[in-house]
């Protein structure tokens, strides 16, 4: 299977789950253990470690703002840095959709937040990386009854 | 800009969602989402109809609990009902459920599929959007069926606004990668490479993926693509930090587009043009040049940003591997890195150095920064950052600094982390062999290994060690010497236990001139250790015991004490107890010569494949992670040890030892294969210590270790047809074992060549099987082709062919003997004339033995001669084909089965495969175009038998009904049995 995106995480510090995408087929016992192992792997490490962590065959890389951590599973030939900002691309969106965004909005407007992620991650690929072109896209989409 | 309120739009969802938040306890949440649930049920089955706002409320509220973790077993009707309103928000709930709870219920997914057809063709771009982003997110085979020829039309139409397009092209990539059979690009191939060009930026990002994707599989169709992404890079490159506005990120123009652009470039070798190379080269100059730059700005982003591109291009230089200049400059680049204070920078600079470190233009460069290197092993905080470190040093070790890095490596090891320990020792223990100039330095490293990190040395590096001592006679008195010494510590690791006890029963008697290390103190020395070790250990040294009988028989009065005392003479343990009765036998009747004999020093081993480079090779290949990935990883894990090298010893050995649970026994399909006599069976043969450790001892350790146990194997039959008074030379007796049971899979492979006659039939990592055939009328000819994929030569080939049962009567098979001999690499042919006599059901059978590296091989397949290859095509009218079809209504005459399909239900393919039967496919005669009629006759020696042959296909439900109706009842059997495989 060419590189890709394998999942989408972001998880609190406790390891409650914000947000789960996932790119490839894995059963629900499945998902559970990848949070699971994920959440182990990634509040463990300090901010002097790398923001990459091998796991099972991939890695992950993750960034963590305030309490939370944006985790992204790619193929370990994937490019560290172009993911590690990918993330910070896609918290900028959020933040600015959701004015000064706060854990409280992904959970209230979890099904608002799938739609910012469809809108720049598709199919396991990065689909859009203009911080403006995304946000009038959202403007639109908020408008439409 | 606006901001998004708390749950605006849905209040009675945000108050659900702050009751759960507010339960005190897991109890009460479920509580609370059991009330919720019997409500929704209780609104969704009322006689009230619900409003579309009500609806998306309560299907979100559903979506809701899944996404706690709780099962929802209904909802999923009203959620496609959603599909259809033609509100974006109602819509879009509707959506997220479907994609998020995907149900292969068939009657579902005709709706959503209806659903998403009417939104596709909606020109509604948001509606688009939607439809498009769940068929990408959900994926299945159903949808690549239903929209795969759909999606391309809409990604290059001239009219199709951008954001749809993005949406489009990675919606096809998602159904390429789950059903590529089903997406064809042939005609659009051109202008999706084109999208390269378009002017929106967003457009490109998204469609490159597409492109790099179909390119992995396509070069040759897509490989205009090169030239454009060149071009594309170049003016992304050369642009300034604002020109691309809104792709500018922290002053980096579009450094997501500028990396794909990057990777796709790849997929390819460096260009032939020179002038797109020269413009290529120049674009991955200014990136090194910018690296250079004071930065524009302070952000760690924009450094990351601008990094990744680097890496990207790094990655690019070394995979050319052309430029020399360029190669030197990337390794330059990365020497900085590694003193960064980035950690990220750090670490990605040892990953990338390392593979600079395998090119001949760059090695020398890397090698420059070992001090740096070595440092980073030492002082890094983060294990991953040492590990890379670790890495790096082992890839760039070469016969001028391996002294060096062994040392560090080994002082690392006392306080390298648990987890890399084991990978550490291998590493070391690779390039103390590989670089050894004296082999008393490699056995000085290895006995170090064993005394600092004793737990972690794998059987194989001290089965490695003790099989180098064997194979060079001038190591073997330091060896010796050396093992004596580290048994004097007081406290030392069973591993040197074993290995002591190893080499000084086999040449103790090299330092035994030595009054201070006689044979009498040795063997106490060994004795002294004896009862604080595990029973393999104590295994071996009753060996080691035997064989000092032998070298030192001053020494037989006091062995032959300890034998017969009760602690091993009536010792519990079996193996124990039968080791020292034997020895303590042999020691008291066999005459000296006898005894001089059997306990000959062992013959050096065949020199192969270090085993424990096969470890590391299988230690650094992915591990498993799902079941898919499992598959995923199996084959990575096959490349990366080169399948060849490994692969047929490991062969070999399942096929020698059954009773060891090899996990790749299994994948070889050579389990049943019988056992060769000679296999470990530890018991009497006092020369195979080494092996009953991977014996039934300790099945476990066997398990992971199969790379060992194929080194030490050719030995353990020698030295135990030794102890059996010889039963001749086994290499050149033919193998007299029964013919093994047909292979578990053997139907499948038969299955394969029902429609076609040329192929593979078998493969495994020793031996591949094509075959070629022809028929007329009732005679056949079949030509086999036997090659050798090892390097080794295979002894005693032989085939045989048999009609078991029945069949003998009903097929006659001819053919000559092979030579017995294949070469390394070579291929030899056979040849088979069939005569069919009447028809048959079973299979004839083809057998193979032959000997690989003394281990005998045995299977056994089905040959692939089906009663349909004796066809004869008949073509018809409709009117003569009814006729017939009436005239054979006996119910013996039809057999009919229904069953799902298994394989792709495309036209061309069904028409293929019905031809390559043997039948004549006969259009225009059933009056539902959709199914497929055929015709034939079946020529045997003794009889023809009229066939008919009706297949109707169900798209829709994903089934056949397939009717035979012959003039012989068994044919119409046979031949339903067959088919109903095929499609």
């Amino acid at each position: 299977m060419p590189p890709q995106i394998r999942f989408i995480l972001i998880q609190n510090r406790a390891g409650k789950t914000r947000l789960a995408k996932w790119y490839m087929q894995f059963d629900d016992d499945e998902k559970q253990k990848l949070i699971e192992e994920v959440h182990a792997v990634v509040t463990v490490r300090d901010a002097k470690h790398t923001n990459f962590v091998e796991f099972r065959n991939f890695k992950i890389i993750y960034r963590r703002y305030a309490g939370l951590y944006f985790c992204i599973c790619v193929d370990v030939t994937d490019n560290n840095l172009a993911y590690l900002e990918g993330i910070h691309n896609f918290v900028e969106v959020l933040n600015e959709y959701f004015h000064n965004v706060c854990e409280l909005d992904l959970v209230f407007n979890f099904y608002k937040v799938y739609t910012v992620v469809d809108e720049m991650f598709l199919a396991g690929e990065i689909r859009e990386t203009s911080q403006t072109k995304v946000l009038k896209q959202l403007l639109m989409l908020q408008s439409l009854e | 800009m606006p901001a998004v309120s708390k749950g605006d739009g849905m209040r009675g969802l945000a108050v659900f969602i702050s009751d759960i938040r507010n339960c005190k306890s897991k109890e009460a949440e479920i509580k609370r989402i059991n009330k919720e649930l019997a409500n929704i049920r209780s609104k969704f089955k009322g006689d009230k109809a619900l409003d579309g706002y009500s609806k998306k409320k309560y299907v979100c509220k559903l979506l809701f609990i899944f996404l706690l973790g709780h099962d929802i077993d209904f909802g999923h009707m009203e959620a496609v009902n959603l599909l259809s309103s033609n509100k974006y928000t109602e819509k879009q709930i509707g959506y997220l459920f479907i994609s998020v709870l995907v149900n292969s219920n068939s009657e579902l997914i005709r709706l959503i599929n209806n659903a998403i057809k009417n939104d596709l063709s909606s020109r509604n771009p948001t509606f688009m959007c939607l439809a498009l982003h769940c068929i990408a997110n959900v994926g299945s085979r159903e949808m690549a069926e239903a929209f795969a020829s759909e999606i391309p039309r809409i990604l290059v139409a001239g009219d199709t606004m951008d954001s749809v397009k993005q949406s489009a092209a990675l919606c096809l990539l998602r159904l390429y990668k789950t059903s590529p059979d089903l997406v064809l690009m042939g005609e659009w191939t051109s202008r999706v490479v084109h999208l390269l060009n378009d002017q929106h930026m967003g457009v490109v990002t998204a469609a490159i993926s597409l492109i790099t994707c179909l390119s992995q599989k396509n070069p040759d169709e897509f490989k205009t693509c090169v030239s454009l992404a060149v071009s594309r890079l170049s003016r992304i490159v050369s642009s300034a930090s604002t020109d691309l506005q809104d792709y500018t990120y922290y002053f980096v123009p579009a450094p997501w587009l500028s990396c794909k652009l990057l990777r796709l470039l790849q997929c390819y070798p460096p260009p032939e043009d020179g002038a797109v190379k020269g413009r290529l080269v120049e674009c991955l100059e200014t990136i090194l040049n910018k690296a250079q730059e004071p930065p524009k700005s302070k952000k760690v982003q924009h450094s990351n940003a601008k990094n990744a591109i680097l890496f990207e291009a790094i990655s690019l230089i070394i995979h050319y591997d052309s430029e020399p200049n360029l190669l030197v400059r990337a390794c330059n680049q990365l020497g900085q890195f590694l003193q960064h204070r980035e950690t990220n920078l750090r670490y990605l600079a040892l990953e990338s150095m390392c593979t600079l470190a395998s090119s001949e233009f760059s090695h020398e460069a890397v090698k420059t920064h070992i001090e740096t290197v070595i440092n980073a092993l030492k002082t890094e905080r983060d294990v991953s950052v040492r590990q890379r470190a670790a890495d790096l040093l082992y890839a760039m070790c070469d016969r001028s600094n391996a002294k060096q890095i062994v040392a560090e490596m080994l002082s690392y090891l006392e306080t390298a982390d648990y987890s890399i320990r084991e990978e550490m020792v291998l590493k070391v223990a690779i390039l103390a062999e590989k670089y050894a100039i004296d082999y008393s330095w490699y056995v000085d490293t290895i006995l170090n290994l064993i005394r600092i990190a004793g737990d972690y040395v794998s059987e194989e590096v001290w089965y490695r060690v003790i099989q180098i001592v064997i194979n060079r006679d001038d190591v073997q008195g330091y060896a010796a010497k050396t093992v004596f010494e580290a048994l004097q510590a007081p406290a030392c690791h069973e591993n040197m236990v074993k290995v002591g006890g190893y080499i000084l029963g086999e040449f103790g008697n090299l330092i035994a001139g030595d009054p201070r290390s006689s044979p009498l103190v040795q063997f106490n020395l060994l004795h002294s250790k004896f009862h604080l070790c595990s029973v393999p250990t104590r295994a071996l040294l009753l060996s080691a015991y035997i064989k000092f009988i032998n070298l030192f028989p001053e020494t037989k009065a006091t062995i032959q004490e300890v034998l017969r005392c009760d602690s091993q003479i009536r010792n519990s343990d079996v193996e124990l107890q039968q080791r020292a009765v034997e020895y303590l036998k042999l020691s008291s009747i066999a005459s000296t010569d006898v005894l001089a004999t059997v306990l000959e020093e062992m013959p050096p081993f065949p020199e192969r494949e270090s085993s424990i480079l096969a470890k590391l090779k299988k230690k650094k290949g992915p591990g498993a992670v799902s079941v898919t990935e499992l598959e995923d990883s199996k084959r990575e894990g096959g490349e990366l040890n080169g399948g060849g090298d490994r692969g047929p010893d490991t062969a070999a050995m399942a096929a020698s030892n059954t009773s060891t649970p090899s996990p790749s026994a299994d994948l070889l399909g050579i389990r049943s294969a019988a056992p060769v006599g000679a296999a470990p069976s530890s018991a009497g043969s006092l020369l195979v210590d080494v092996f009953s450790e991977a014996g039934p001892t300790a099945p476990s350790a066997a398990v992971n270790d199969d790379g060992f146990l194929r080194d030490l194997e050719q030995p353990t039959e020698t030295s135990d047809s030794l102890l059996v008074e010889g039963s001749g030379d086994l290499d050149s007796a033919p193998p007299s074992e029964d013919p093994a049971p047909p292979l578990s899979e053997a139907d499948e492979l038969l299955n394969k060549f029902v429609c076609k006659n040329n192929g593979v039939l078998f493969e495994n990592q020793l031996l591949q099987i094509g075959i070629k055939s022809e028929y007329r009328q009732n005679l056949g000819r079949m030509y086999l082709f036997y090659g050798n994929k090892t390097s080794v030569q295979f002894a005693s080939f032989t085939t045989t062919v048999s009609c078991p049962g029945e069949l003998q009567s009903q097929l006659n098979v001819q053919t000559k003997p092979v030579e017995p001999l294949v070469e390394g690499g070579a291929q030899i042919q056979q040849v088979l004339n069939i005569e069919c006599l009447s028809d048959f059901s079973e299979a004839p059978l083809l057998n193979i033995k032959f000997r690989y590296g003394g281990a005998l091989q045995n299977l056994t397949l089905k040959l692939p001669v089906t009663i349909n290859k004796f066809f004869q095509p008949t073509e018809m009218s409709s009117h003569d084909f009814f006729q017939r079809w009436k005239q054979l209504s006996q119910p013996q005459q039809e057999a009919q089965k229904i069953f799902k399909a298994n394989h792709s239900m495309d036209t061309e393919v069904l028409k293929a495969k019905l031809l390559g039967l043997g039948t004549a496919l006969l259009d225009n005669v059933d009056p539902n175009p959709e199914n497929y009629v055929c015709a034939g006759v079946i020529q045997t020696k003794s009889q023809q038998v009229g066939c008919l042959l009706r297949l109707e296909p169900n798209a829709q439900a994903q089934m056949y009904r397939l009717t035979l109706r012959c003039s012989k009842d068994s044919v119409s059997r046979r031949l339903c049995e067959l088919l109903a495989q095929q499609f």
